[in-house]
């Protein structure tokens, strides 16, 4: 007879393990602050509809930032304002997931007012809980785009004035006013009635998100007596009076039942198709088998020099190459805002099982290209692993003791075949000699579709071979 | 095992932040603030023992998950 005891809800942790210091058992919100019933309201509608072990709800940034401290389902924590993206990857990854974007005014009006416009406009199939308190909670009360006019804030100490702040922003309105959504309420805790039509609100919208339908937001209007520098009695009364005045509540758009479900499945991409879209598989590739020791194999890359060294080619020339060997690979680049002469990196991952992140902590191979990448990394590279660096640029050696180093003078080779770009090319050659994770043709049976010029496929092959020549003469 | 005869509520005190917000809520106003501290340093409520009719109101404007919990006529309790 669990319907006659009312008590915590399945969906939450019965100890909140994950919660730093003594206290397991509390949330950490102020007494009377609004999140934790609509933490309960969430929890009690994901017990119900029985979708605890499909459901990922993406914490915000804001006082609910640690939501996965409290939720026994799928957690994600992202950057300030950007849950709707996550939660749209998330969904569309995963079909089959509940997906809950949980978010505050600060952090979905201000910091993210783009990401939800746009998540809503493309219907994504997610509910958003949009809790509004009218004030930055977490930082100390600061205006938010939801402050009322005249309110004071930590920030606007005389009142929110239209001619400095404008005026709130009314965000369900905003969100009503596109053709994608498929629900969006608003509604508030401040009394018995209000608080059951807000957990009404929030399993309907899930109900809709398990058949289809589309986008549903939930805008809650919830007190928080800290900001406002009220009693929790208080801030209920002050709430229902103030912000139900400008915020009315209400449904602004219901077409659950007249929408057609839109069920999407589950959709994986085939290797073949990711090759397509690469360009790098238009003839099927010839393998090359080689038998490299284990301590080569399925490598973790990071590959770091600067801009226009060739460092992210090599990253892709090494990946595509191995994904055309059959092998799993990710590339994934990072760099600063410069074409040339910036910092650059890449991360590459080359398997033969499922690669699960693509970015790179801890590389079994550092190729470094400049001083400061190899100073700046060095110290990341897994014990037993390798640091190659381009010794004709780099005036120091590498201080670790227990991985393996090559010195490589790639450029002075590179300049030696008359073009010190392609140093990198070098650099593969030198890699796959070394390690015979895959074969010099492997390489040179990719390059054609690496190397844009094509008067200079000729230069990279010699390159590679060059890299070949410089292991069996050391 | 045993079926309660009368609804009531249990009040687990060191998850109870003292907000009131359950005692503006209680349409039969059968929760009281102690004068008390809990192990946090909040004055907590408590059940005045008599009178709660198990309709769930408090339970739903408490925000803290496992500060109350309420048992309805005819629940089932070890």
């Amino acid at each position: 007879m669990a319907n006659k005891i009312l008590k915590k809800s399945d969906s939450f942790y019965a100890v909140y393990d994950r919660k730093p210091g003594e206290d397991k058992m509390n949330t950490h919100y102020c007494p009377g602050c609004g999140h934790g019933n609509i933490h309960k309201y969430v929890a009690e509608a994901i017990d119900e509809l029985g979708i605890q072990d499909r459901t990922i709800i993406v914490s915000p940034v804001g006082c609910s930032v640690f939501i996965y401290y409290y939720f026994d389902l799928g957690n994600i924590q992202v950057a300030h304002g950007r849950a709707p993206a996550v939660a749209t990857a998330l969904k569309r990854a995963h079909p089959h997931a509940i997906v809950i974007s949980y978010q505050g005014d600060g952090d979905l009006a201000a910091i993210g007012g783009n990401n939800i416009i746009q998540a809503a406009n493309r219907g994504e199939q997610i509910t958003v809980v949009f809790v509004n308190n009218a004030i930055y909670g977490m930082t100390g009360g600061q205006v938010a785009p939801t402050t009322l006019v005249g309110m004071k804030s930590s920030t606007t100490p005389r009142g929110r004035a239209i001619e400095n702040e404008g005026y709130p922003m009314k965000v369900s309105e905003l969100i009503a006013a596109l053709t994608a959504p498929v629900y969006v309420e608003r509604t508030a805790l401040w009394d018995t009635s209000s608080r059951n039509k807000a957990k009404r609100s929030i399993k309907k919208a899930l109900k809709a998100q398990m058949e289809g339908k589309g986008f549903t937001f939930c805008e809650i209007m919830s007190p928080c007596p800290s900001g406002w520098k009220l009693t929790p009695a208080q801030s209920l009364e002050w709430m229902k009076e103030n912000m139900g005045a400008y915020y009315k509540v209400g449904v602004l758009r219901d077409e659950i039942k007249t929408r057609e479900p839109i069920i999407k499945e589950k959709k994986t991409v085939t290797s073949k198709e990711i090759q397509e879209v690469l360009g790098t598989d238009i003839k099927p590739s010839e393998h090359y088998p080689t038998n490299p020791e284990d301590r080569y194999k399925n490598p973790s890359m990071k590959f770091a020099g600067f801009g226009g060294q060739g460092v992210l080619s090599l990253g892709t020339m090494l990946a595509n190459a191995a994904m055309e060997q059959g092998f799993n690979s990710s590339w994934i680049p990072s760099y600063g805002p410069e074409m040339r002469g910036g910092t650059a990196y890449c991360f590459v991952n080359i398997s033969d099982k499922e690669i699960g992140s693509p970015t790179v902590s801890n590389p079994d191979l550092l190729v470094a290209f400049n001083r400061p990448s190899l100073e700046k990394f060095e110290g990341d590279v897994k014990p037993g692993g390798i640091i190659m660096y381009d010794s004709t640029i780099i005036d120091v050696q590498p201080t670790r003791d227990d991985v393996e180093i090559l010195a490589v003078p790639a450029t002075g080779i590179a300049e030696s075949l008359g073009n010190i770009r392609c140093a990198n090319t070098v650099m593969a050659g030198v890699y796959l000699a070394k390690t015979k994770i895959m074969a010099k043709e492997a390489l040179i049976q990719t390059l054609p579709k690496a190397i844009k010029k094509k008067h200079l496929i000729d230069l990279n092959i010699h390159a590679l071979e060059k890299g070949f020549e410089f292991i069996e003469n050391n | 095992m045993a079926v309660l005869e009368e609804a009531k509520i249990v009040v687990e005190h060191d998850q109870c932040k003292g907000c009131t917000l359950c005692i503006i809520a209680c349409p039969k106003d059968v929760i009281i603030q102690l004068s008390s501290f809990n192990t946090k340093g909040y004055h907590p409520v408590e059940y005045k023992g008599e009178g709660c009719t198990g309709c769930g109101i408090c339970f739903y404007a408490c925000p803290e998950p496992g500060a109350i919990i309420v048992y309805k006529k005819g629940a089932v309790v070890e």
